[in-house]
Parts: C-alpha cells; structure tokens; sequence
C-alpha cells in the first residue's frame, strides 16, 4: 500500500513558459512532470554523465548559471533550459603518433591559444573547475596540470558554449588526459600483472559460475558482495 | 634569501625556458629567489588600444590580482611582480595604469571578475628583471664577475616594449643604458648599436618573415659594422625574430654572415660562472659557444 504525500506545488519557467512542479524536484524530474518527454538531455541521473546540462536563472539575480539537471533542485520562478549538446569540433588523432608537449595543440585544437583568460568558463561550470586555469596550461605546456585541474570534467559542453573565444575546453582537456595517461602518470604495476592472471585464466571457472546462476541467486550475490577497494 | 614573486608568461616556459633558468640562477646568486606565481595566465600578449575593449584587460588584471593575494598570503619579502618578457611586462603595467586611472573601468572589471577572491586596486608594481638589477646594483654585481667578459664585444638590443611607452618604459625610451650599465659591469666590450631600440617585426614574424628579416638584417648589420661579436636581448620575440629568422636574413642577403642573439642572462652566468646547464646555449639558431670557446669563455 503506498503513502500519497502531497507536495507543495511551485512556479518554474521551462523554455519561457510557466509550470507547477513540486518543490523539490530536481530540474529533470520536473520537466518530466510538466510532460516532457526526455530522450536526450538526460542519462545517469546521478550527475556523473554530464548530458543533461542545463542553463538556468533565478529571479532578482543577474548570474547565469550553468548545472547539471539531475543534481538541480528547482526553485520558485527559475527559468530553465537545457543545452544538451554544444556543437564541437572533435579532432582526430592517434595516440601513438602524439607526443605530451606544447605542440600537440597546435595541430589538434589551435584555437585553444585564442584564450582570452576571462574565466568565463569557470562561472558556468557545474562541477566548479577551473576551466581557465587549465586552458592556460595547456597554453604554456603543462599537460600533467591540466590532466589534473580538468579531471572533474564530465564533458557537459557549458564552458564551450559560453566561451567568447570559442573554444572547445573539454575536448582539449580529453586529450591531455589521454597524453597524461599514457605518457606521463606513473605506470601501475597492477594493471600488467592482472591482465597476465586473466590471459592465464585465472577467473575463468568464477566467472562461468557467475554466467550460469539463475537471476535471483545472481541479485542476491550482487547485494551481498563486499566492497573491497585496498589494492595494495 | 629575498623572495619576492615572479610571473613568467608563456613563452618563458616553453621556447624562452632558458631565459627563466638562466635569470632564476642569475638572481639566486645575487640572493634573490624569483618565486613563480602558482596561478597565472597568459597576459594578453597585445596591449588592448581600444577604449571600450575592456575585456582584453581582464587578463593582466587577474594576474595582477593574484600576484597581490600570492605575496600577501607567502609573505614575501618583496611584493613587487618580477618579469622577463618585455611584452609581459607592457600589457601588465599599461593595463595597470589604466585600472590605477579610470575607476570606471577597474569597477567593471572587478565586477566582471566576480570569481576571484578580492577586488584588485592597482596597488601591484610590476618591474622587470632588469630594474631589479638596477637596483641591486652595479657596483654589487661586479663585485660577483668570477669571469670578467672583457674580451667579448657586446651589442645590447632594446626593441621596443621595454622602452615605450614612456610612462611604462623602464629607461629612457630614446637613449637607454640600463643593459649597457649591466653588461659594462660583466666588464664587457660594449657596442654602440644605433638600431638598439628600432622594431624587430614582432608578429609580423607569423605572416610575413620577409619583414621581420628585412628589419632583423639592419639591426644586426649596424650592431656588427659597429664591431659587435654577439648581441644580447630581453625579450624572447625580439629573441625569436633576431636570432631564427636569420636563416631568412641569409636567404636574401648572402653576403650576411651569422651572428649570436642571446639574454643579457646568458652572459651573466657566464661572468658569475654559474654551472652553465641551465643557460640553454643550445637552444639557439646561431650556437654562440664557438664564439664563447674562442674567446675562452666556455670550458670545453
């Protein structure tokens, strides 16, 4: 038997025009109550995928802010749109042939040095990193900081919609992830060491036990694993 | 030790990188630590003209700002802003003149700058190594010439970001000395260039060499009728323009014969002989070690 609780209904604007959703909602959950039907904008729901940024402002405040939809609650008289995509120039490169240097933006993103340094980037960024701050060192060469100060990113596109030089940040930053993790972090020993036990097939006979469990003992198991995280 | 900060911009961590390691050892020996500011952009590279553009004044001012906050919050002992590029060193104080004069205008900006941590007045002063050196003093610097350069003939060359305008020039914009004054205190030969402060091409460098080696030829032509053996310089374009686009000098001029464009830095170790692996005298077009190991200036 389930409880009806009656929520307290408020005022949102979604593309201009009015709703009441319940208080509470987050900016996801109340376009789908208003009926909207989200095929795109939305995916994880749990602010890690990043599909679902969204612009929003609120009333008496000049700032635009930039958020994810699932992790927004809404509040009396926002206004909201979603910006699910930014259109980005996405370069084309092999890893093997790339080396972790200065250069390396001179072929794949140039108009990362058009940055004007005003941080505009930064304001709209939903998980609040320093966009700027990694552009600029990606500029001056540094890949390890700007792997590092970028790690955050989840990719929503926000930071290339605003930016007055027309920039594609998070792509760049994608690519000195890439450099950062193949040539310049510390090689784990473990990764080497647990594909040569899987190649060995060590975890074969678990993981064809795993293969023939019917679904509840499977459900069962998944609940009840524990979670170990101390790989050392 | 005084430590007092030090903004690099960009060029001086990539193609300038010996620049800084030469200037950082040269001013450790004068007992000065040149504390990199941890968060900096790019300065702007061009100084804005236009009277309401003023976000292209957004980006010095942030570096301005957070080399205020830095030095407030390390307390160093000097909290002036130490530079080397002698662009950075134009659109950083130019850009501070105008948020010092128009209040207007820094209000904006501050507003505009609404993510950093405070409000930026103007109180930051910016100088260039140089001055720093001007400062330390002459007199003290020869006293640290283990290598005295006195047989070398040296061109000092300005361009022009050092110079001018006056109001942000760090000498004066028609007869400057101050690299004269520095390298007569390595008790170098110095050479009388009447070019010293004429352009070098600046950017022009990235659409058309042809001017850039059009103007690098007289530069460099006057400075060697003049008798100089070597030329040194304060800013990594001029640097740039001098020192590689003599290959293009060649191409047009073949009666042009090579000569080496190095940072007053450079020479400086040599004269205080510092440990020369972080002077970068390879990372030049025109390798100048042969003329130093003629000269005796290099252990080979």
């Amino acid at each position: 038997m389930s409880e009806e609780i009656e929520a307290k209904l408020i005022p949102i604007f979604i593309l201009s025009r009015m709703h009441m959703v319940p208080e509470g909602s987050t900016i996801i959950t109340a376009m789908e109550y208003a009926g909207f039907k989200l095929k795109k904008g939305v995916g994880c729901r749990e602010g890690f995928c990043g599909a679902c940024a969204s612009l929003y402002r609120l009333e008496g405040d000049f700032k635009l802010h930039g958020s994810l939809g699932c992790q927004t609650v809404v509040q009396p008289n926002m206004q909201i749109v979603q910006i699910p995509y930014t259109p980005s120039p996405k370069a084309i490169y092999d890893l093997e042939t790339l080396n972790a240097e200065q250069e390396v933006f001179t072929n794949t993103y140039p108009e990362l040095y058009r940055c004007l340094a005003c941080n505009t980037c930064a304001k709209i960024c939903p998980q609040e990193i320093l966009v700027m701050d990694y552009v600029q060192a990606g500029i001056k060469g540094n890949l390890a900081l700007m792997a590092d100060l970028s790690f955050d990113c989840i990719m929503c596109g926000l930071c290339t919609t605003r930016c007055p030089a027309e920039i594609t940040q998070f792509n760049a930053a994608l690519l000195a992830r890439r450099l950062y993790g193949k040539y310049l972090n510390k090689k784990g020993r473990f990764l080497e060491y647990r594909i040569k036990q899987i190649l060995e097939g060590k975890f074969e006979e678990g993981y064809q036990e795993l293969m023939n469990l019917p679904k509840e003992a499977l459900t069962k198991r998944y609940f009840d694993r524990e979670l170990n995280f101390n790989i050392t | 030790m005084k430590r007092i900060p030090y903004y690099p911009g960009c060029s001086l961590q990539t193609k300038a990188k010996h620049f800084e390691t030469s200037a950082m050892a040269v001013a450790e020996a004068l007992d000065y630590e040149l504390v990199t500011l941890p968060r900096w952009n790019c300065c702007g590279a061009v100084h804005s003209l236009t009277t309401d553009d003023l976000m292209h004044h957004v980006a010095p001012v942030t570096t301005l700002l957070r080399s205020k906050e830095f030095s407030a919050e390390n307390h160093l002992d000097d909290s002036r802003l130490v530079v080397l590029c002698a662009m950075c060193l134009n659109v950083l104080k130019r850009t501070n003149k105008r948020v010092q004069e128009l209040l207007e205008d820094r209000t904006k900006i501050n507003d505009f700058m609404y993510l950093e941590n405070s409000k930026y007045d103007g109180s930051t002063i910016v100088i260039h190594f140089l001055e720093l050196l001007r400062e330390i003093g002459w007199e003290t610097l020869s006293q640290k010439v283990k290598h005295p350069l006195s047989n070398l003939a040296v061109s000092p060359y300005y361009g022009c970001l050092l110079l001018r305008p006056k109001e942000v020039g760090i000498d004066n914009p028609e007869a400057p000395t101050i690299q004269e004054d520095l390298l007569k205190s390595l008790d170098a030969k110095v050479i009388e260039n009447p070019l010293k402060n004429r352009c070098c091409g600046s950017y022009h460098t990235l659409v058309d060499k042809d001017v850039v080696a059009e103007l690098g030829y007289d530069i460099l032509i006057n400075a060697q009728k003049a008798g100089a053996e070597i030329i040194t310089t304060s800013c990594p374009l001029c640097a740039f323009n001098l020192d590689q686009r003599q290959e293009n000098i060649l191409k047009k001029h073949p009666d042009f014969t090579k000569i080496p464009v190095v940072y007053f830095t450079e020479l400086m170790m040599i004269a205080f002989d510092l440990p020369l692996e972080k002077a970068g005298l390879d990372m030049h077009y025109v390798d100048p070690r042969p003329l130093l190991l003629k000269k005796e200036m290099l252990h080979e």
